[in-house]
């Protein structure tokens, strides 16, 4: 049976002479990234930005956006955005966070069934208050910090200080970036999307932590090559896997964007970005970080010396 | 490698076995999970998934104990107490109690005074206990502040003790109030410190709800006041049919002496509630009746004045009506509230989310298309890759995601529209295992080892970076358990289990059914 390979064999790309360009590239994405947080900023969903949103269905033909609109406006909860969601016949409606503490939420939600619930079915009623509102925003960017720190701090255990560095980076370049997604897309970012942040940092240093792996391994056994050789070497032979493994992964969240309903879209979205955007940077950020850094074989022997020793050097030929 | 311990593919078979036992009533409908429930013994559990309310619809409502007002009541509270002590040993202060945000504070100019103040006093500083910790400290920090002050601060466990009663006090009485016939299903727990959560799976309008657990339900009942009665000594509280009453501050007989309270109908065939009191409230209230007939009194209901009747003649019954133009629907909300008990303290909603029943059923459906379509997708590629390896990677996938739902079943743990999304994205990432596993024995093979030692090598050394890099996911999947809330905490839920049962399937699995074919099929050359 002749099987289906994606990735070459036995490949001897130079990917350390790519930094020169990947580097500056990066560099310039993740500059962009944080100035469209802070000047075009990203579409927060009610989760964080508080308000009342309603998806509505139309009891018969498609929802009247137009109308909707016009009979929102009338209602007095200030701004409203009503967008078509998926089908035709579905509409969401949303408003901003109500003058009047806690209880005045409640009452636009009542206003919104009053003025809509004859011709149309409340398919979902979300109305997060200012607090909770803030203690999401709070627990979100503290649950993404923790979890960096955590997974760096056990990183930092098993492999040198070198190569945490260069994992920190890498995982900022991707937070970054998916940062940067959600600025231009302006796919609503709620706590779903903390969820798909949070992972994306798990894959991205899943992949990170495999090329590392296997930089340490080559490391130990061949000490005469140069770091750039080594991290060379040691993406080449990784390759074959981290294609597979992105097709793999690429493949379930292809199924989950286009079949998975509207309600998980904007997480599936972001996820496909943060996989290819982690696949590249384990590649062209993380690794070539260790010649800077000046990672050298020597680093290892106080701890494995004799391992290294064991290394045959039949295993010399690549 | 080849080496296969008959008793290791025996208990995976086991285990196996019981994995499918705990999935199948989540998936063959109720009837037949009863029927399995009677056959098997009693400790498996048969139960099947609990669907998030994204998925199977309904309301979930956080509310937020108003606890500025208990630590109001509670410095109210301290001032009384210290009055109380103050006048009891004879001790006086120049100018009033002031009360503070936390405190309050008196002035004693005489210096011997002050001292036996200052012991006195300190018999209000009780112990405060708690379950976790025993002794948790006290609930004041009495101070001399200078200039002859004395400062009674409460301290921060006294506080906090405050809330975390009134919250736990409150999910009893919500209990009572909502699941009143006794069905548990609506689910009432405490989140974070000062909040309660309310699900009502099935719910759509939420204002039922609202007007059952907004009411504090603090029912009075008072005398109304005199003409000749000077204003300290009465309030004026509006009534439910407009306009307001004076009332008096005293209290003859209040709601915690109600020991039933039952719909009914007057002489008039109007609804009404038909309450009954304890021995207590019983003698109060005849006693009181007696003094006072002629005289109209109040029914307060949370400040308000439901009904002021006239005292005909002394109600010694211990029981008595509560007419107030209700409709039958609001004599049965007065019952259900009555008989639960008052709440603590005032219940606002910060948080509300309904989901109704067809989005639920769509997201249920269209998370299980990207489920199975997800899956062949990814099946199908590894076959393509791999070969017979592949399907063993197949093999070994299909098993995890029976496990990550026997899981599920067996912690009781909710499945939500992320948690589905969760188990789709670890069906791309399962295979990650199997992957390096393969891709390392290829390597080795080509470095000119043999088949088994190819084999045997792969594995031994993929194994340290399967562990490293599902290690770092499974961080993140823990981190979001504990920060996330909601649907998100089911994404987590299914992330970090399907990275354990990953692991364990693509090793274990994997490793049993290649050994097995190497041992049949004697393979000269390696097939991937």
């Amino acid at each position: 049976m002749k099987l289906l390979r994606l990735a070459p064999e036995n490949t001897k790309f130079d990917f350390m002479r790519l930094r020169r360009v990947s580097y500056p590239m990066s560099a310039i994405l993740s500059i962009v990234a944080v100035l469209l947080f802070f000047f075009v900023g990203m579409n927060f969903g009610i989760d964080f930005s508080g308000g009342t949103q309603v998806e509505l269905r139309a009891k018969s033909g498609a929802a009247d956006i137009a109308a909707l609109r016009s009979t929102g406006e009338s209602l007095g909860l200030g701004a409203i955005e009503v967008q078509r969601a998926g089908a035709d016949t579905d509409a969401v409606m949303r408003v901003g966070i109500q003058p009047g503490g806690e209880a005045a939420q409640q009452n636009a939600i009542g206003k919104m069934r009053q003025a809509f619930g004859d011709n149309y079915e409340f398919r979902q009623v979300d109305a997060v208050g200012p607090r909770v509102s803030g203690e999401l925003v709070q627990k979100g960017t503290l649950g993404i910090v923790v979890s960096i720190v955590a997974v760096l701090t056990y990183l930092w255990f098993r492999f040198e200080w070198q190569f945490a560095v260069g994992a920190i980076i890498g995982t900022m370049h991707d937070l970054l970036l998916t940062v940067g997604f959600f600025c231009v897309t302006q796919l609503e970012f709620n706590t779903t999307s903390i969820a798909a942040i949070l992972t994306i940092v798990g894959y991205s240093l899943n992949e990170t932590v495999v090329v590392l792996d296997r930089i340490r391994e080559v490391m130990r056994k061949y000490k005469r090559l140069s770091t750039a050789e080594i991290v060379n070497m040691s993406i080449n032979a990784v390759l074959p896997r981290t294609i597979m493994t992105a097709t793999t992964v690429f493949l379930a969240l292809l199924a989950l964007f286009f079949l998975g309903g509207h309600v998980i879209r904007s997480f599936s979205a972001a996820m496909i970005w943060g996989i290819f955007v982690a696949t590249y940077s384990s590649i062209f950020i993380c690794s070539p970080i260790l010649i800077y850094l000046g990672v050298r074989a020597d680093v290892f022997d106080k701890e494995s010396a004799s391992e290294a020793e064991r290394a045959p050097a039949a295993k010399a030929k690549g | 490698m080849l080496r296969l311990a008959p008793w290791k593919v025996a208990s995976i078979l086991t285990v196996i076995v019981l994995a499918v036992l705990l999935v199948v009533p989540s998936f063959l409908g109720a009837g037949v999970a009863e029927r399995l429930e009677k056959a098997l013994p009693s400790f498996l559990p048969v139960r099947p998934i609990v669907l998030g309310l994204d998925l199977q619809g309904g309301a979930s409502l956080l509310w937020e104990v108003d606890s500025a007002a208990l630590t109001r009541a509670q410095v109210n509270a301290l001032r009384d107490d210290v009055r109380g002590k103050l006048r009891e040993g004879h001790i006086s202060i120049s100018g009033g109690i002031a009360v503070q945000p936390r405190g309050v504070q008196v002035r004693i100019a005489d210096a011997a005074e002050r001292a036996k103040a200052l012991a006195d006093l300190q018999s209000l500083n009780l112990p405060i206990s708690s379950a976790l910790i025993g002794t948790a400290g006290h609930t004041l920090d009495i101070a001399e502040t200078g200039d002859g002050a004395v400062t009674l601060t409460l301290t921060d466990a006294a506080i906090n003790d405050k809330i975390h009663r009134a919250v736990t006090q409150s999910i009893e009485v919500l209990n009572r109030r909502l699941n009143d016939k006794g069905t548990k299903e609506i689910n009432i727990q405490q989140q974070g410190v000062d909040r309660i959560l309310v699900e009502v799976p099935g719910l759509q309008d939420t204002t039922k709800v609202k007007d059952l657990v907004g009411t504090t339900a603090n029912l009075e009942f008072r005398l109304v006041a005199d003409p000749g009665d000077p204003p300290s000594d009465f309030d004026n509280l509006p009534q439910q049919q407009g306009g307001q009453l004076p009332v008096q501050k005293h209290v003859m007989v209040a709601g915690e002496d109600l020991t039933d309270a039952q719909p009914g109908f007057d002489q008039n065939n109007e609804p009404d509630v038909n309450f009954r009191f304890n021995l207590r409230g019983g003698q109060r209230f005849g006693q009181v009746t007696a003094e006072n007939v002629g005289r109209p009194f109040a029914i307060v209901l949370d400040g308000k004045v439901i009904s002021a009747p006239r005292i005909l003649g002394p109600i010694t019954g211990g029981s008595g009506q509560i007419t107030g133009n209700f409709t039958v629907e609001e004599a049965n909300n007065l019952a259900i509230l009555l008989r639960a008990g008052a709440l603590p303290a005032k219940l606002t909603v910060v948080e509300e989310r309904t989901v109704g029943p067809g989005l639920g059923q769509d997201s249920i459906d269209a998370g299980k298309r990207a489920a199975i379509v997800g899956g062949i997708l990814v099946v199908c590629y590894m076959l393509a890759t791999y070969g017979i390896f592949g399907v063993f990677a197949d093999l070994a996938l299909a098993v995890h995601i029976l496990f990550i739902f026997a899981s599920m079943a067996l912690l009781g743990a909710t499945l939500t529209l992320p948690g589905i999304a969760g188990v789709v994205f670890t069906i791309g990432m399962a295979v990650d295992s199997n992957v390096l596993i393969y891709e390392r024995i290829r390597e080795e093979a080509h470095m000119g080892r043999s088949i088994i030692s190819a084999l045997d090598a792969g594995f031994k050394r993929a194994f340290a970076t399967i562990i490293d890099s599902n290690v770092t996911m499974f961080v993140a999947a823990t981190i979001l358990y504990l920060f996330g809330s909601g649907p998100v905490r089911g994404f987590a839920v299914s992330l970090g289990l399907g990275i354990l049962t990953s692991v364990v399937t693509a090793v274990t699995m994997t490793r049993m059914m290649i050994a097995l074919w190497y041992r049949y099929k004697r393979p000269t050359r390696l097939p991937i």
